[in-house]
């Protein structure tokens, strides 16, 4: 049984298709590489499985259970974590008050409830530590690199524990080595019975991860096969339209 | 060609150690208007003969203590990159309404929840406005400056009031008197500046107006109810300007409908000189009393030194615009 399937999700922007009629399955385990060209909806499809806008069409289930999400905090109750691309961080704030934001860990006085710094401090470092990362909780996000916010990012979608990771675009803006601590950490989602989607525009990374990949091109699902049984050189055919569908 | 040595650069920025406490309060901008206060104390006794009497003193703290309070208010939304321009008419609609009620022989509780009530019911029109019909702050709440003012004059008929009924004794003993030598207001302003410093550190309101304003849309992401939050900053700096309104009345022991004019440009001086940033994301509880404290003070120094107090404003002004170019400055450095 799948973890989470899509069927004929269409998403319509005014007059602009976004999306016509996708379907995709993801069974636990398994990470999915989702590439494509600028705007061929890769980032769409993943808003909407995050819960942040309703698709036009289409219907989202999970284990076979049709779900429908209104808001992002919807899609994580279902245990669906989403790293977005910009990261959505708050510079102003720490490494540790950026992973709990908005699940802060509290402790009770009474009937006064506050909280509890130390405990979100502490967890936030066993995360950063999990994810090799030399991230340190206290410290500004302003004043980290891309690679610590990436790794502020991802361990925020550790606190809970999803059944389906979302990743976009997670290795576009940081460096080789820490491109491999990404990579790692996919691997060890999958260890653990995670599913995965990786959005990238990397070849390398959805070759060196991913079970399956899918191409979306125009909105359109044109090609979703294991990556053994398909090459850089096609997907990027598949990618640019010079190869029409496989 | 220099060799660059990543080897070195990466174990300097690891080796980098986390700020104590007390390196991470002199960075801040209240700790160097603190220092500034303490600068200008100084030289006024050394100056003049009155600065440092007791009678000064108690005149200089419960001036600010009014500006205090509703900085407070202000340093929330502020801290959400929002603005209050309506809290000094405000003032005036809160003072007429608490009057009126008093006046009319109803006691000191219904004038104060009258007062609360008409500051939150204000409070409660901006926020929706600015949170949920998207309206841009300094619009809303310069429309708001114009109403609230002009609902004080027609509810005021233009008269002053200086009979407050039963409680007549009690009110004004609240606003212009002391407790253990101290002005009232500052009992106020002290109890709220840590009910506020609180407040920012260690609960979820807090770290989500901070959330807010550092990057609304991953606030939104990470499922803080943003509207709500930045409804509630709104009203939370009304009430703030609500209560300046009732002790100072108390004080006055009259109210016109003039109360509290111009009142905006003080609040907003100081809780900018009190390191709050207008961009958002950045506000200090201590920075609220601390900004206004300079201010009442270069005000003091100023009329103690004899110099003309039209140019108060001027300072006022002046002192504004150095407090965001040091911001600037300071950001600067940071990047």
């Amino acid at each position: 049984m799948p973890v989470l399937s899509l069927k004929g999700i269409t998403k319509t922007f005014g007059a602009i298709q976004a999306l016509s009629d996708v379907d995709l399955t993801l069974e636990r385990g398994e990470a999915l590489g989702l590439m494509g060209d600028n705007g061929a909806g890769k980032s769409t499809l993943m808003r909407i499985v995050a819960g942040n806008f309703p698709p036009t069409a289409g219907r989202i289930f999970l284990e076979d259970q049709a779900v429908h999400f209104s808001q992002p905090a919807d899609a994580r109750r279902h245990g669906i974590e989403i790293v977005y691309q910009d990261l959505a961080l708050c510079d102003n704030l720490s490494a540790a008050a950026n992973v709990f934001l908005g699940r802060e860990l509290k402790r009770r006085f009474g009937p006064i409830r506050y909280l509890d710094h130390q405990a979100m401090f502490d967890r936030a470092a066993e995360l950063f530590a999990e994810l090799k990362s030399e991230t340190r909780p206290r410290d500004l996000v302003r004043q980290m690199s891309g690679g610590q916010r990436q790794a502020v990012a991802i361990a925020r979608t550790r606190l809970s524990d999803p059944k389906i990771v979302l990743m976009d675009e997670p290795t576009a803006a940081i460096s080789v080595r820490q491109v491999a601590e990404v990579l790692d950490l996919i691997r060890r989602l999958k260890e653990t019975n995670h599913a995965v989607i990786l959005v990238s525009h990397r070849m390398p990374d959805v070759f060196s991860v991913c079970d399956r990949v899918a191409v979306l091109r125009r909105g359109r699902k044109v090609a979703d096969k294991p990556v053994d049984k398909t090459s850089p050189e096609e997907v990027t055919g598949l990618i640019t339209g010079a190869i029409e569908a496989a | 060609m220099t060799e660059v040595n990543h080897a070195k650069i990466d174990s300097e920025i690891a080796g980098k150690r986390e700020l104590t406490g007390l390196q991470s309060i002199v960075q801040t901008q209240p700790f160097w208007v603190f220092v500034a206060i303490m600068v200008l104390g100084i030289v006024m006794t050394m100056v003049s003969d009155v600065f440092l009497t007791e009678r000064n003193m108690f005149n200089v703290t419960r001036n600010f203590a009014f500006f205090g309070i509703m900085a407070l208010g202000m340093t929330a939304v502020i801290c959400t990159a929002g603005i209050d321009l309506s809290v000094g008419s405000l003032m005036g609609l809160t003072g007429i309404v608490t009057g009126l009620v008093m006046q009319a022989g109803y006691g000191i509780g219904l004038g104060f929840l009258a007062c609360m009530g008409t500051a939150a019911l204000v409070g409660l029109v901006n926020g929706v406005l600015i949170a949920y019909l998207r309206m841009a702050p300094f619009v809303v709440t310069l429309g708001m400056l114009a109403m609230a003012r002009s609902i004080a004059m027609v509810l005021s008929n233009n008269k002053m009031i200086y009979a407050f009924g039963p409680d007549q004794d009690l009110f004004e003993w609240i606003g212009g008197e002391s407790m253990m030598g101290i002005p009232n207001p500052v009992w106020v302003l002290a109890v709220l500046t840590a009910v506020f410093w609180w407040v920012y550190r260690y609960s979820t309101w807090g770290r989500w107006v901070f959330a807010i304003g550092g990057n609304k849309q991953a606030a939104k992401l990470a499922g803080i109810p943003v509207e709500r939050v930045i409804v509630s900053v709104y009203v939370v700096c009304s009430l703030c300007a609500g209560l300046a309104a009732f002790l100072m009345v108390g004080w006055f022991g009259s109210v016109t409908n003039a109360l509290g004019l111009t009142y905006e440009l003080n609040v907003i001086a100081a809780t900018v000189i009190g390191g709050a940033n207008l961009m958002g994301g950045v506000a200090y509880a201590l920075g609220a009393p601390i900004g206004a404290a300079l201010m009442e003070l270069i005000r003091n120094s100023l009329l103690l030194a004899g110099i003309d107090a039209l140019w108060q404003q001027f300072f006022v002004g002046l002192f504004l615009i150095l407090a965001v170019l040091l911001e600037q400055i300071r950001n600067r450095g940071r990047t």
